[in-house]
């Protein structure tokens, strides 16, 4: 390198240049075009839509009409708003699945990391929902808890148990898209698990064993804690997802459940804006959402860089 | 474990002088490290195991499969079929009519079209943003270069219903409503995780070939396409695929953007489908349409299904 680098003193990487030295100009325009694209798709569709959301926030407005200025009367309005009370409720309870999934999908991926035939054959099985369409999925599903003719209630038929109309019930609605959600996502992260449970030097579980540990114990005092990142990355991304839960309730409730019972947050701020034409409301509620999710993903970006990932 | 060979019979019978002293050499030092143990009883331990954890995992594949399958079998039903008792498992007739009158049922054949025009320009001309603005970012001198980076960073932490009003505005005010457009422009200027991942990818090539292509008096797009697009081509293959499935897969966005049946992408064509033929109670029909929706995803997941995976796995350790 200190060869071939003339114009930087050797130690320093290319990039961290202070002087601007001629001959590295064109190296600086270029690598601007080159970063100019996607910088330029940023502000227009997303600072600029931000700074845009912030401030209709600030007003009530229909999206055609003038936009009067209320100052944060939309703010005031969503704490005494018991629709968006239930909304965060639902949204919160239906993150009950990320637990589930995440301890089905290290056992899942404990048993795939055995030595044993077809477990590449499991592993695309378990992935299926992964890739499939959530729109798909979730018709097929919303059929699958029919009361009359759906399948989960076949099946349980079969057991003896009859089974309530799921999505009709005020009870069973939430459970219901649970279910639907760890069923979709377990394939995901026991594909992470795994790679994270096959990066374990071996070298650890020998010494473990020659100490006496037993299966248990190596997996208390050694896979848990190996795998720890990947489990904070998974808790991180699903209440990243699960705090935008869409599709699913759109699809299978399409009217926010029984008695608004599986209506979540981002649901009740696109029916308020597409379907009320309250935009202002909306957009205030759809601030507070982000600001969530902001506040989740820089917990992960602060934790990351103090392991792993850092930006330089 | 490669389990290539799962299907046919045990290795150990088959007859290869090319791999027997490979699989007892690989053998040998695994006898050697536990001398203790009655070796028998301890690998018998395990066999059992694995059957145990093999009717497990068997158990839970009719789960993941089982509601697929039933989905296949119902669009293969009468309309009547769906509601028979004792459920019919097996449709009885098969009605494979219902995969023809679908296509003229709905606009499934628009809907995939428009869904291939989105996802295919987004993704073939973001992709080649992205990888110029990853190669820049990684090996080139550019002025504040990771204040750059952190900014289109920072747009990850923003949720899309965050920008989704402010977007619809400005859209519905370009006149983009009921187009393609507001789902295609967006993502041209290319993907923020697409850039970050191949950044990190690229980081593990050495600067020496860089500058040495520059001496040989390579510009850097030349250098791009014929040095650093080989070097990082597993990691873009990866990385397209997957978007391309996000892009397919989408649905907030377009039911936001598309009124029209005829502009409408599969997945809402799909949803419409659903809501409308199921005041009609033609479950097979909805079951049908849903089934083509799937296919194709389920087609490049199963070719790619390697890179896929390889790819995801990267995700998390890297993300």
């Amino acid at each position: 390198m200190a060869a071939t680098d003339v114009a930087t003193p050797p130690t320093q990487a290319p990039g961290n240049v202070r002087k601007k030295s001629k001959l590295h100009s064109h190296e600086r325009k270029v690598g601007l075009a080159f970063i100019a694209v996607p910088v330029i798709g940023f502000l227009v569709f997303t600072l600029y839509p931000l700074g845009f959301s912030i401030y209709t926030s600030l007003t009530s407005w229909n999206g055609i009409g003038p936009m009067n200025f209320v100052g944060i009367d939309n703010y005031i309005k969503l704490i005494n708003d018991p629709y968006f009370h239930k909304a965060m409720w639902n949204t919160l309870y239906l993150m009950i699945g990320i637990p589930i999934g995440l301890v089905i999908s290290l056992l899942l991926a404990l048993a795939m990391n055995r030595k044993m035939r077809g477990t590449t054959v499991f592993r695309t099985i378990y992935y299926i929902p992964v890739v499939s369409s959530l729109a798909a999925i979730a018709i097929m599903w919303q059929w699958a808890y029919n009361g009359d003719f759906g399948l989960v209630n076949q099946v349980l038929d079969l057991v003896g148990i009859d089974g309530p109309n799921w999505l009709q019930n005020t009870a069973t609605v939430k459970p219901a898209i649970i279910i639907m959600s760890v069923w979709k996502g377990v394939g995901y992260s026991m594909l992470l698990y795994l790679a994270a449970i096959q990066s374990v030097p071996a070298s650890l579980y020998e010494a473990a064993s020659l100490d006496g540990a037993n299966a248990f114990q190596k997996f208390k005092a050694i896979t848990l804690p190996m795998v720890r990142p990947v489990t904070f990355f998974l808790v991180v991304t699903n209440i990243i997802g699960g705090a935008q839960v869409f599709i699913e309730v759109n699809i299978m409730t399409p009217t926010g459940g029984p008695e608004f019972s599986s209506a979540t947050i981002v649901w009740y701020i696109w029916q308020k804006a597409f379907d009320n034409l309250q935009m202002g409301y909306a957009t205030a509620m759809s601030i507070v959402l982000g600001l969530l999710v902001f506040i989740v993903t820089a917990i992960q970006f602060r934790v990351n860089s103090k392991n792993s990932f850092s930006v330089e | 474990m490669s389990t290539q060979v799962s299907s046919s019979t045990p290795s150990e019978t088959v007859e290869d002088p090319g791999l027997s002293p490979v699989l007892t050499n690989s053998k040998l030092p695994k006898l050697d490290k536990a001398p203790q143990r009655p070796l028998g009883s301890a690998k018998k331990r395990y066999k059992i195991g694995n059957i145990i954890v093999g009717l497990v995992l068997t158990l839970g594949s009719v789960i993941m499969i089982g509601p697929l399958l039933w989905t296949v079998s119902t669009s293969l039903k009468t309309q009547q079929g769906v509601f028979d008792l004792p459920p019919q498992w097996i449709p009885d007739p098969f009605v494979w009519e219902n995969y023809i009158r679908v296509w003229t049922a709905g606009p499934l054949l628009s809907g995939i079209k428009n869904s291939l025009i989105v996802a295919c320009s987004v993704t073939i001309v973001g992709t080649v943003f992205s990888a110029l603005a990853a190669f820049a970012f990684a090996k080139l001198r550019v002025p504040w270069r990771n204040g750059f980076f952190l900014l289109l960073l920072s747009g990850l932490m923003i949720p899309f219903p965050t920008l989704m009003i402010p977007q619809f505005i400005m859209f519905s005010n370009w006149g983009w409503v009921d187009t393609l457009l507001p789902l295609i422009v967006p993502g041209l200027f290319g993907n923020i995780m697409m850039i970050f991942f191949l950044r990190q990818y690229l980081s593990s090539v050495p600067d020496s070939m860089l500058e040495a292509a520059k001496i040989d008096g390579a510009g850097y797009l030349r250098t791009f396409s014929t040095m650093i697009v080989p070097l990082i081509k597993p990691a873009i293959a990866a990385q397209f695929i997957l978007w391309f499935m996000a892009i397919w897969n989408d649905y907030l966005a377009p039911i936001i953007y598309l009124n029209s049946p005829e502009k409408q992408t599969l997945q809402l064509v799909i949803a419409t489908f659903n809501a409308q033929y199921a005041i009609q109670t033609d479950y097979p029909l909805i079951m049908t349409a849903s089934v083509i929706a799937l296919v194709p995803v389920l087609a490049i997941f199963l070719i790619f299904q390697r890179q896929i995976i390889e790819s995801i796995a990267l995700t998390g350790s890297k993300g």
